[in-house]
């Protein structure tokens, strides 16, 4: 293979490997506050871009993210209160039939709202066919938005667990609940403000992707799948290793492309998904048992 | 016991006997299509809930196997082998009756596999992958057990939508009727109509015997020992990973039976019957009839299966089953035939009506 080409596939790889390990670290965080995997992650990021796509009609551009990026904080925090909040220590098939049933209800909102119709933000800076010459592959400027706006992410919502007290007290909630509330936590509170950092942390990535990738009502889904493979790769529960695991995802999938048809390039994933949990459950990078509740 | 068993199975034929004779007294007799279309459609959700009520396992990728089975008798059944005529193997398979000449509509005649041996393949075909895929699956829990089974429901969805041979997204036509006894056929011919809907009701019939059977025997209690509690059981002795792996194995096999069945009834199979959503719409089903609850299973997806099918939901239809998900997890994780619902049900009931009227909530009609 061509150096250029190489690049190029490098690239598109860590595009789309950034959305992953965002997507990937919002299940994180639900998961080490709850225990449950939100399978409507994916829809978070669908609702980001399609609202965005949607205010952007009369909003300037960095109003129009920002206010979808709030809509579906919102959307997150109802979630969470509406459907989780009251139960009490429901078992882990519950949870997984709740939040596919949730996905689906997201899912078939947007499209009695939308429509089918791919839709798509503008291009951040210049459109469709500008580009950046590096290293002689050619790169569109939405491409560095979009790893910058997500490792920017990253890092913050990484600080934001290290060295903010309300971050400190989050992971208090995840590592004992009980004793979190005992020492006076309001526990609840916090694992509703999982599902909205959660839920902001894919509207953004559904939005700064946009533009590349197209938004529709159905790509939810998908992401969600991948997320969850990035999550089990990195090993759940730890956020920085998913995002090594997104952007490895990504770019096995990007080489795929180059191997077999495109229409098996999800398929590729789900196979990694599978044989990672054939082989080490506990992830690339942990040590917990899969068996964990 | 075993006369309870019976017994139910016959109040189960009676009704559905009554279902048809009203059907037709309605003035609809074409329902008996969609009903039975429902019949196979609920034999796979019987099977999911031998799996998710007594073994306790999930799995999101039941409309997958139902896709291999389906698709692997209309490959078979459709695929002309004319050209390799002179083969000694295919010969020999003629000679056998396992492939068989008919005339195609066109007016030619094609060299295909006859259905029933094509059936079997299917069915084992669907096992054979149930057990490689379960091994390893079986050993994870929760989270990830659904995630795997998610994952190969969507990668058989993807061969199916991807794949030249398979039809692509037109799927599979034109497959011949499954011929039976007396000149009856699994097929979709009018003056057959009423003959199909018993072999449907029949083999479900058949199915469930065999199943209600399963879970009173040893293996049944040893299922439930382990939805009950894994670790204990395995303290007792009980092979778990066998049981589940085994009850995964048998689940698959009905859903690709069913596949069979329906490909057959229909006529063709598309890439829509492998979706993943057609997998939740089972769970949601094995959900509402209660897990474990094998009638409350099969009543409920006789109606939910015939509602959406007859279009009752009209584009609302995944948005409906979702919403199903939702309120019966929330307010009922047993299933509409919960003793905690009824007690609610009759509890609100009373607070209502003053007068203390002991009735109960008929929920669906098989009567139980």
């Amino acid at each position: 293979m061509a150096g250029e080409l190489f690049f190029q596939y490098l690239i598109a790889g860590l595009t789309y490997g950034t959305i992953y390990a965002v997507v990937g670290m919002g299940f994180n965080i639900i998961y080490n506050a709850t225990g449950i995997i939100n399978f409507a992650q994916g829809e978070f990021v669908m609702l980001g871009g399609m609202t965005a796509v949607s205010l952007h009609a009369f909003l300037p551009l960095p109003l129009a993210i920002v206010v979808a990026v709030l809509v579906t904080m919102v959307v997150g925090a109802l979630i969470e209160v509406t459907f989780i909040r009251w139960l009490s220590r429901p078992s882990v098939l519950r949870m997984i039939i709740i939040t596919i049933g949730i996905s689906i209800l997201i899912r078939e909102a947007a499209l009695l709202l939308w429509g089918q119709d791919v839709r798509a933000l503008p291009y951040f800076t210049g459109n469709e066919i500008t580009s950046i010459a590096v290293g002689g592959a050619r790169i569109s400027p939405q491409v560095l938005w979009t790893l910058g706006a997500c490792a920017g992410l990253v890092v913050l919502v990484t600080a934001f667990f290290r060295f903010t007290m309300l971050g400190r007290q989050m992971r208090a909630c995840a590592a004992n609940r009980v004793a979190a509330s005992l020492c006076g936590l309001p526990t609840r509170n916090l694992i509703t403000l999982s599902f909205v950092l959660s839920a902001g942390m894919g509207a953004l990535a559904g939005c700064v992707v946009s533009p590349i990738t197209q938004t529709q009502y159905g790509i939810g889904t998908g992401l969600a799948i991948k997320g969850f493979t990035v999550a089990i790769l990195g090993g759940l529960g730890n956020s920085l290793a998913a995002v090594a695991a997104g952007l490895l995802l990504g770019i096995i999938e990007s080489f795929s492309v180059s191997l077999l048809p495109t229409a098996f390039k999800d398929a590729v994933s789900i196979a990694v998904l599978l044989a990672i949990l054939f082989a080490r459950p506990s992830g690339l990078f942990g040590a917990r048992a899969a068996t964990r509740p | 016991m075993r006369s309870v068993r019976l017994r139910q199975v016959a109040v189960f034929l009676v009704l559905a006997g009554a279902l048809q004779l009203g059907a037709i007294a309605v003035g609809k007799p074409f329902w008996q299509t969609q009903l039975t279309m429902s019949a196979y459609y609920a034999l796979v959700a019987v099977g999911l809930s031998l799996l998710m009520g007594y073994a306790g396992q999930i799995s999101l990728g039941h409309a997958g196997f139902f896709a291999v089975g389906g698709y692997g008798s209309a490959l078979l059944t459709t695929w002309d082998l004319s050209a390799h005529k002179a083969a000694g193997v295919l010969q020999a398979l003629q000679a056998m009756g396992a492939v068989v000449a008919r005339p195609d509509p066109f007016g030619g005649t094609v060299l295909t596999v006859h259905p029933w041996p094509a059936a079997v393949v299917a069915v084992l075909l669907a096992m054979a992958a149930a057990w490689l895929v379960g091994i390893p699956v079986l050993k994870l829990s929760g989270h990830y057990l659904a995630m795997a089974t998610l994952g190969v429901g969507t990668i058989i969805a993807a061969i199916a939508v991807g794949t030249q041979a398979l039809g692509a997204a037109d799927g599979i036509s034109g497959v011949p009727p499954l011929p039976l006894l007396l000149g009856v056929g699994v097929g979709g011919a009018t003056s057959q109509r009423v003959a199909n809907y018993w072999v449907a009701i029949g083999l479900l019939a058949v199915c469930m015997i065999l199943l209600l059977n399963l879970v009173d025997s040893r293996v049944g209690r040893a299922l439930r020992a382990i939805h009950g509690a894994e670790d204990a059981a395995d303290a007792m002795g009980v092979d778990t990973a066998r049981y589940k792996l085994h009850t995964f194995v048998v689940s698959a096999g009905l859903a690709a039976l069913a596949g069979v069945f329906l490909t057959h009834f229909n006529g063709g199979i598309g890439p829509s019957e492998a979706s993943i959503m057609k997998s939740v719409k089972y769970v949601a089903m094995v959900a509402v009839g209660g897990m474990g609850s094998l009638w409350g299973t099969l009543g409920v997806s006789l109606l939910l299966n015939f509602l959406s099918l007859r279009g009752y939901f009209g584009t609302l239809d995944d948005a409906v089953f979702g919403a199903i998900l939702i309120g019966i997890m929330l307010f009922s994780p047993d299933g509409i035939m919960s003793p905690d619902l009824r007690r609610i049900l009759v509890a609100g009931w009373r607070r209502l009506r003053p007068a203390p009227a002991s009735v109960e909530k008929g929920a669906s009609e098989e009567g139980r």
